[in-house]
């Protein structure tokens, strides 16, 4: 069975959390108990309120509002779901971006009375920016404007501007009604005049995506393995996930960012060695020579060629209160690799409501952003549109440790050459 | 060394991965996470499926190396016996350090107030314990067990939770969590809660104990027990911590645990089911999740959970 991690986004009140409510309610995913709960909190003579679900925090449900993203679990037949339920407030735009990194699939949830609002352009542009390719524009409240075709139509012409404009590859609209449950699992017979799938079809059939990109492989070392018993002396394994791609043991490979060259001369899963590996497998790493290997390297065929550098350009999710300046300081942490920076230059804001460029001096809370680092060690990366595992990073503050940002690398074939190779192994003895 | 494993030998490019690989690759890369970020960790084990599950995540993410962790378990004293001896003979056989703390120490040291009532339970109480192993150890990291599918508050919580010098979390303030990095820098005082299983599910744990074939102690299969009939109609197994009266029903009847942890506070489910095979059929078919089924302190309030973390729980 395959796993589908999607998230629901939309402005506060358009009903995702109803939604999902609905989705774990009729495909019998909720228990007994939890049921019980729920009927407690039942309003007089009402209906019983899907969204306290997923709204689990104290806050949450006194507001009636979701503050930070909550993680559910489903499974039919077909196929595993985790999802994310993101925050719609702008204020917490961020915990949005947190829960989009994770997805392959986005659902856009509109208010059939409102139609795309800025909330919908912003989160769009953020599912699309952290590289989601499958949006499912879900029109909800249709029992409001009577079930009426017209209003989804409008409301999907306006989108496919939208989707225009970001160049999403796909996107699937459906028509229907949280609360009554119109098309989330079954389809309904008052939005007769559709005839593509519910929503739980479309989510049971639409392509996991693959991993990040099969064809470049890509490892980084998260520990080294050295039992330095007297049966296993010599041993060192490189532990890591990898990233993307599948490696094999003869594979030749270089170790940046020093350049070293060798061979895997074995891969090992659980203590045993294995003929490939490929992602996301967790695998242990044995290399031919004694080279120079530690957390943090990135260990990859000779003839890919991820960008090493010290300077980068890259897009920020700005998520911290106190906002940014050029000449900040800061750490860029990129998986395992971890090292200091500064942001040399603040290229300009995305305007989230009209995806345009505008000159700006700081990144406030909840900002997009281009922006240009320069790092204290060499950075080996890929473009994020490439790949999504190692053209991503976070920044974070030194001292408090907090995270600031996330963080996509830009334009690297563009504005980078890998360097030639740096030097011959060395063997030691 | 390592034996070259036939099963794997797949022709280029078809290795494919089912949801339980990526759960277990996802698992076994937090936990490399913790080795590579933290000082001075430490794997909260309770004898439960869940912690034995991760010892076994563990074996895969260091051997041939050892655990960069010591197995740390919070003993409330209230234990069933069958845990703590599952407990001493895994530790044994992994040959890894086992560190045991218990509440009942925590409770003359800080004259802390003995729960009363029919049920005591020191559930509660265990958080200082914990606490108190962090100081004196100087812990950094705590990995634990814990699902986000078992509890509403517990969804909310990141893979990487920092908690304050008093162990508390704080739901409002938690660190964005993005891609698959983490980010376990912290400050002095502050330490980590690292859930390496956060995105399974009940069910999930079963099917990878039956794939992996994963030893539990005997209690998570049916057996006889003597049990006390609560008012709720659920059932505890009698023990010597229990303060009962000549009012209580006790009956005998089939039974097994789906969690285990304070016999005080933890209730059997009646069950037929022998094998993890049987069990996994039973919560196919399952209706009543798994604390609501067995835990007592969560049904207390609604936000029961919630409270006790932001406290410092686990």
């Amino acid at each position: 069975m395959d796993l589908l991690r999607f998230i629901t986004c939309g402005s506060v009140d358009d009903g995702k959390s109803t939604l999902i409510g609905r989705l774990l309610y009729d495909s019998d995913s909720v228990s007994l108990d939890v049921l019980a709960t729920l009927e407690k909190r039942r309003h007089a003579g009402g209906a019983v309120d899907l969204a306290l679900l997923t709204d689990g925090l104290k806050a949450e449900r006194e507001q009636g509002i979701t503050i930070d993203v909550a993680h559910k679990y489903f499974t039919t037949p077909r196929r595993k779901f985790i999802i994310t339920d993101a925050p719609g407030h702008v204020q917490y735009t961020r915990n949005m971006v947190t829960g989009a990194s994770n997805a392959d699939l986005a659902i856009v949830l509109v208010d059939a009375r409102q139609g795309i609002i800025e909330q919908t352009r912003r989160h769009t542009l953020i599912a699309s920016l952290l590289g989601i390719q499958h949006f499912v524009l879900a029109v909800n409240k249709m029992d409001l404007v009577s079930h009426e075709e017209a209003v989804f139509n409008q409301i999907v012409e306006d989108y496919h501007a939208v989707a225009e404009q970001l160049k999403l590859a796909s996107v699937v609209a459906i028509p229907l009604s949280a609360l009554n449950g119109d098309n989330v699992v079954r389809r309904s017979r008052q939005l007769g005049w559709y005839e593509g799938p519910s929503l739980l079809e479309h989510l049971e059939q639409v392509p996991v995506p693959a991993d990040a990109n099969p064809n470049e492989p890509r490892f980084q070392v998260q520990y080294v393995i050295r039992p330095q018993t007297e049966e296993l002396h010599d041993y060192r394994g490189y532990a890591g996930r990898i990233q993307s791609g599948t490696y094999r043991p003869g594979d030749r490979v270089r170790v940046w960012p020093s350049g070293l060259e060798t061979e895997i001369e074995a891969i090992e899963i659980n203590e045993r060695e294995v003929a490939a590996a490929t992602a996301p497998q967790a695998v242990v790493l044995r290399l031919r020579d004694d080279v120079d290997v530690s957390r943090g390297d990135t260990i990859v065929p000779v003839n890919a060629h991820p960008a090493v550098t010290r300077e980068v350009e890259a897009t920020l999710c700005w998520m911290d209160e106190r906002p940014l300046k050029a000449g900040r300081k800061l750490l860029v942490q990129h998986h395992t690799a971890v090292v200091k920076a500064s942001v040399t230059a603040i290229v300009y804001k995305t305007n989230v409501a009209t995806f345009e460029s505008v000159g700006t001096d700081a990144a406030q809370l909840n900002d997009i952003v281009r922006v240009q680092l320069k790092t204290a060690g060499p950075l080996v990366v890929d473009d994020y549109r490439q790949n999504r595992a190692t053209g991503a990073f976070i920044l974070v503050d030194e001292q408090t440790g907090a995270t600031l940002a996330a963080g996509l690398i830009e334009g690297t074939e563009r504005d980078y050459f890998t360097p030639p190779v740096l030097a011959e192994a060395s063997f030691s003895i | 060394m390592a034996q070259l494993e036939p099963s794997f030998l797949r022709p280029m490019n078809t290795i494919t991965l089912d949801y339980l690989d990526r759960l277990e690759a996802e698992a076994i890369h937090i936990l490399r996470e913790v080795a590579g970020q933290f000082e001075r960790p430490a794997l909260l084990f309770s004898g439960g499926k869940d912690s034995i599950a991760l010892t076994r995540l563990a074996e895969k993410a260091f051997r041939p190396g050892r655990f960069p962790f010591p197995l740390v378990h919070i003993d409330t004293g209230h234990n069933f016996e069958e845990i703590i001896d599952f407990r001493d003979s895994l530790a044994a056989s992994l040959g890894e350090q086992l560190i045991v703390r218990q509440v009942a120490d925590t409770i003359r040291e800080r004259g802390l107030h003995e729960p009363g009532g029919k049920y005591p339970s020191r559930n509660p109480l265990q958080t200082y314990t914990l606490l108190d192993v962090i100081e004196e150890f100087g812990f950094d990291a705590c990995i634990g067990g814990a699902r986000r599918d078992e509890e509403k508050a517990r969804a909310k919580e990141r893979i990487f939770s920092v908690r304050d010098e008093f162990g508390q979390w704080d739901p409002r303030r938690q660190r964005p969590e993005l891609w698959n990095i983490y980010n376990g820098r912290i400050q002095k005082g502050e330490n980590v809660r690292v859930f390496p299983i956060s995105n399974w599910t009940e069910l999930d744990v079963w099917n990878y104990i039956q794939r992996e074939n994963i030893q539990l102690p005997d209690i998570y299969f049916a057996h006889e027990r003597r049990c006390v009939v609560l008012p709720s109609g659920q059932l505890l197994g009698l023990s010597e911590h229990l303060n009962l009266d000549d009012t209580d029903e006790i009956v005998s009847r089939r039974v097994r645990f789906r969690t285990v942890g304070d016999s005080t506070c933890t209730a059997a489910v009646e069950s037929d089911a022998e094998s993890v095979d049987d069990i996994i059929q039973d919560l196919l078919l399952a209706k009543v999740s798994e604390r609501g089924a067995t835990r007592l302190d969560d049904n207390l309030s609604e936000t029961g959970m919630e409270d006790r973390k932001r406290n410092g729980y686990f």
